[in-house]
Parts: C-alpha cells; structure tokens; sequence
C-alpha cells in the first residue's frame, strides 16, 4: 500500500466516490419508484404477474456492458453521459424489484386485505394505508440487495471513462499498481455495507411493529 | 332492518352459491345464518356490504337499496367481524379500533377516546392500548376485532365465524360477554357460523341454509328444536334435540330442589360419615359454595382436597331444564347441585325430579 499516494490523491478518491454514491443511489430510488406501480399491477392480476415477472428476469441478465453501451444508441445521448449508468442501473433495480414488490403485496394476510375493504377504505387508502405498510419488510430487504448490487454494477461503468470508484480499478491495472485497487475495493465495500445498514434503519423506523426477534 | 328480497348469486361457471333468498333481521336483532358448508350463508353476508355483488334480487338497508350505494360509504355504515379478527399488524391496538371513526372523519383525539371506552366494554385491560396485533392471544384479538366493528356505533353488524377461531373455553367466554353486550347495544347484527350449537345458544333467530343456497327454516331456537321444518333441519340441528330444546325451558321453581347435608374441607372421617346420604357426602367452603363431591368411606383422618370428586355440574335454580337435569346426571352421587346465582348451594335435585317436571310441563311442545 502506497499511502503517500493515497494522501496525495485524497481529493480525486472523495470526486469518484461522491459519483460513485450518486450513480448507485439515484438509480435505486428511480427504481423503487417505478417498481412499485409495476409490482402492483403483478400482485392484482395473475395473468400479469407470470409476464412482468418474466420480462424482470429476462432484463436482469442482460450484461451490464452490453446494457451501458446499447442505451446510448435508444436514449440518443452520448456514450460518456452519466445518463446511461442511471439508466442502465434503474432498469437492474426495477427488474429486482418488480417481483419484489408484488411478493410484498401478496404477503399482507388475505384477512387484513378483506378487513380494510369491509371496513370501508377505498382500494387506494388500502394500499397506501395498509398494503403498502404492512408490505415493508419484504419490500426492505429486496431493496437490501438492489442496493449492494447497484453499488458493485456501478464500477463496470469505468470500462466507459465515467469516473466513479473504479476508476482506480482500471487506473491500477494500467499502471499495474494495487494501492488505488485496494482503496477501490474497500471503499465499495464499505459503501454497500453503510446503504445496507441505512436501509435496515429506514426499515426498523418505518416497522416499530414487526415481533422483536430475540437473540438466542 | 335488513331485508334480502330474492337474491341469487350466481358464478360465470354456473355454481349457484345462493338462490331466490328471501330474508329479513328485524332492527336490534342477532339473526343467524346457519347450515352446512357450501350453502352460500357467508356469501349472503358478503352481499350485504357488497364485499359480493348479487347477480339479481335486492338487499335493503332500513328500506334503502344497497345497490345504489357507493360501495364504500355503504360499509362505512356497518360494522363488520371476521373469523381470524384481521387486525391491521401494522397499528396498535387502539389505532386498529380508531379507525372506522377515523375514515368518517372524527378527530385523532375523539377516535383515540371512543377506542379506550370500547376497549373496556369488550374486557380487554387499558394496557393494551399501545401493544400490537401480534403480542395478543387468539381470544383477545377478537375482543379487538368486536370492538373495532362497533367503533363507529354503527347501527349495523355482520359477523363472519367470528367465535371459531378460538378454543372451546375462550369461545364460550367470548359468546357470553357478547350476549351481554347485545342485550347492551342492540345492535341489528347478522352473524354467520356452521355451529348450531353457537346458532342457538346466540341467536334471536336462526336461518338454516341448504347446499345450494336456499333457506331451509327460519326460527327462533327453540322452535327449530322443537318443530324443524323437514327432515334436513332436524338433522342438521341435531338427534339429541329433545334433550337441547330444554335448554330454552326455564327451570324456575318447578323442580323441587331437596335439603343435601354438606361438610367443609378438614372435617374428621365420622363428620362427613354422619353427614352423608348414600356413599356421598358434599363438600361446601366457608360461603357455602359447592366445592365437590366425597366418599367418606376413603377419608382418613380429615377430608381434604385430593378426596374430592369434581365430575359434577352444578346448576343455577333460575336456569334451564337442561342445566339441572345435566347436574343430577353427572353428580357421582346422581343428586344435582342447584346454586343461587352467588353460587351458594341451596340443595339438590335428582334427575327424577327434573324428568317429572318435564313431564309436567304442557307448553314444552313449543314456545311459539
């Protein structure tokens, strides 16, 4: 390890990881957002579900490569536009997510569901009153992956030129140097754990009624 | 009043689940709809809040259509039970029963209000306030779920199995306290239960359903025992129905209820063999409450606890012909214990007595 390096590129290392965030943050939201009206619809039709679900998988094997350098030509933007990664990372995040989703919504107790509507909520104040919250768990933990899967795809994006923590893992191949490789690798573990560990939290606050698992 | 004028619920693939029902549950009644599985009585109930569109007929709310309704205004107006409470996990337990007022519009504060106040009605202790569905046991998250429904003071109640979910013992609880709180409330209820026994313990009136949804008889319950209307409603309600219809005959005064010599725990073997009829002798507390039957002849030294024989019953003298007779019936000593309603014993009855005021009897036929 060369920490003079590391010292004397500190500035450079804080521009790619602040990219690096935005890159795998933005995505996940934008996903999260677009998932949730998708992962409805598959919960409420049946015939729906098997399709979404399908197609969800289908575009989750798509090489992220391929994907980063195939959207510049739909989106009509230019190859080096961060666009692309946002893009490309949403359409990863919504493929995990729409199943996600719609396994949420089918986990509220049927007896619940019935409850709301004799009660007299309308099918929308069910969903956002009672569906959706009580859907959270479920929903946090496939976002828990989503997460720690957009901040590892984000890196691939080096191969493109945008700059974000792998950056230095092309830099240190070029320069067949490991210190910007290891602070690479580290520095994208750590952020996976911390979004992690901001999403359990988020989870833990939206849940204050989820039975409190007793450590044995 | 709620009024069903010729409902059928028909499905596309040509299940008829309920067919031509004609019914009415007169205002602040507990009607019951009975009958085996698959005779449409929890569908009919679902058409009243419209959880089920009828295929064709009319159901009336105090002489309104429900059709023209907006479905979910419409079920604003009606409390509604279920088999396994369906508690929202997600609120406490006073928000679960907040939130009907809440919909109409109330205040956080007066919801909030009403709720505690109806959490005492239904017994469940003010600490629960702030727990979740999940820290309550079956039994009380049905109280939960009694008092969710009546939150809004609805003048109308349906009830879907709402006791079955829950053991024997609680079950009995629950339909008791409910009984009292009906006689209470008055409320314009419609329960549905494939348990007759729960139909006639509970009912003002009981709906039998066939398979196909046709309504078989409709009843008080002691008419339904003691003059079903074809051979399915005698079979459904029961062989042993003779014996059950005296469960609607009011014991009051007509049995002779004889003095029993009793002794208390600690007596000496020759007390409680001097005060014994036969081989038995009754063991009473300080307040003169029935603790349990003895033999004296297996007492020795003082008589305690492990002597006593507990199989017997005992039965209230203002309760029915079915309860002294079951008494005596399973007393070891075959003398029923008759108890004022503290609980002090005021004698015994032997099941003789019981059949001979039976007998006696002339309007047993019905009570019609």
């Amino acid at each position: 390890m060369n920490f003079e390096w590391l010292g004397r590129q500190f500035d450079n290392i804080v521009f790619l990881l602040g990219w690096h965030v935005l890159l795998a943050v933005t995505p996940l939201i934008l996903g999260l957002l677009i998932a949730l009206p998708l992962g409805w619809w598959a919960h409420r039709s049946r015939r729906i579900y098997p399709f979404l679900v399908g197609v969800a998988g289908l575009l989750y094997t798509v090489p992220s490569l391929a994907l980063f350098v195939l959207l510049p030509v739909i989106l009509g933007t230019k190859i080096l536009d961060p666009l692309n990664i946002v893009a490309a990372l949403t359409i990863y995040t919504v493929a995990l997510l729409v199943r996600v989703v719609a396994d949420a919504l089918d986990s509220v107790p049927q007896d619940t569901v019935q409850a709301a509507k004799a009660m007299g909520y309308r099918a929308y104040q069910s969903l956002l009153k009672v569906e959706l919250p009580v859907g959270v768990p479920v929903i946090s933990a496939g976002l828990r992956v989503a997460a720690v899967s957009n901040v590892s795809l984000v890196s691939v994006a080096a191969l493109l030129g945008i700059p974000q923590l792998g950056s230095l893992f092309t830099q240190g191949f070029q320069l067949r140097f490991f210190t910007p490789i290891i602070a690479g690798i580290v520095l994208c573990v750590v952020l996976a754990m911390i979004l992690d560990g901001l999403i359990i939290l988020l989870n833990r606050w939206l849940t204050p009624w989820t039975p409190k698992v007793v450590a044995s | 009043m709620i009024r069903f004028e010729s409902i059928t619920k028909a499905y596309p693939d040509g299940t008829v689940a309920v067919n031509g029902l004609d019914l009415e549950a007169p205002t602040g009644k507990l009607t019951i709809l009975v009958g085996p599985s698959g005779c449409g009585k929890t569908t009919s109930l679902r058409m009243i809040n419209r959880l089920i569109e009828p295929t064709s007929g009319t159901i009336y709310l105090d002489d309104q259509p429900t059709s023209g309704m907006d479905a979910a205004l419409l079920r604003r107006r009606i409390g509604y039970v279920i088999q396994h409470a369906g508690l929202f996990p997600h609120r406490t337990i006073v928000d679960n029963i907040a939130t009907m007022p809440l919909l109409l519009g109330e205040s956080r504060q007066k919801a909030r209000h009403r709720a505690l106040e109806l959490m005492e009605r239904v017994g469940l202790p003010e600490t629960f306030a702030n727990r979740y569905p999940w820290q309550l046991s079956g039994g009380q998250q049905q109280r939960v779920g009694v008092a969710r429904a009546l939150a809004s003071d609805p003048a109308f109640m349906l009830m879907d199995e709402p006791f079955s979910a829950v053991d024997p013992v609680v079950r009995a609880q629950l339909q008791e306290e409910f009984l009292r709180l009906q006689r209470e409330i008055g409320k314009t209820i419609i329960m549905v239960t494939h348990d007759i026994d729960e139909a006639l313990k509970l009912g003002d009136q009981v709906a039998v359903m066939r398979v196909g949804g046709k309504l078989a008889q409709m009843a008080t319950p002691s008419e339904l025992l003691t003059s079903p209307a074809d051979e399915f409603v005698a079979d459904f309600v029961g062989r042993d129905r003779g014996y059950r219809s005296l469960g609607f005959t009011a014991a009051a005064g007509s049995v002779a209820v004889g003095e029993e010599w009793t002794v208390q725990l600690g007596a000496s073997a020759a007390e409680a063999q001097a005060k014994a009829t036969g081989a038995w002798v009754l063991v009473v507390d300080a307040g003169r409450r029935p603790l349990g039957w003895a033999q004296p002849e297996q007492v020795h030294g003082e008589l305690r606890k492990e002597h006593l024989n507990l199989s017997g019953t005992s039965a209230q003298a203002s309760g029915t012909m079915r309860q002294l007779l079951d008494a005596a019936l399973s007393s070891p000593s075959r003398r029923g214990v008759v108890v004022n309603e503290h609980g002090e014993l005021l004698g015994t009855v032997t099941a003789t007595d019981v059949v001979k005021a039976i007998e006696a009897e002339p309007h047993l036929e019905t009570a019609r």
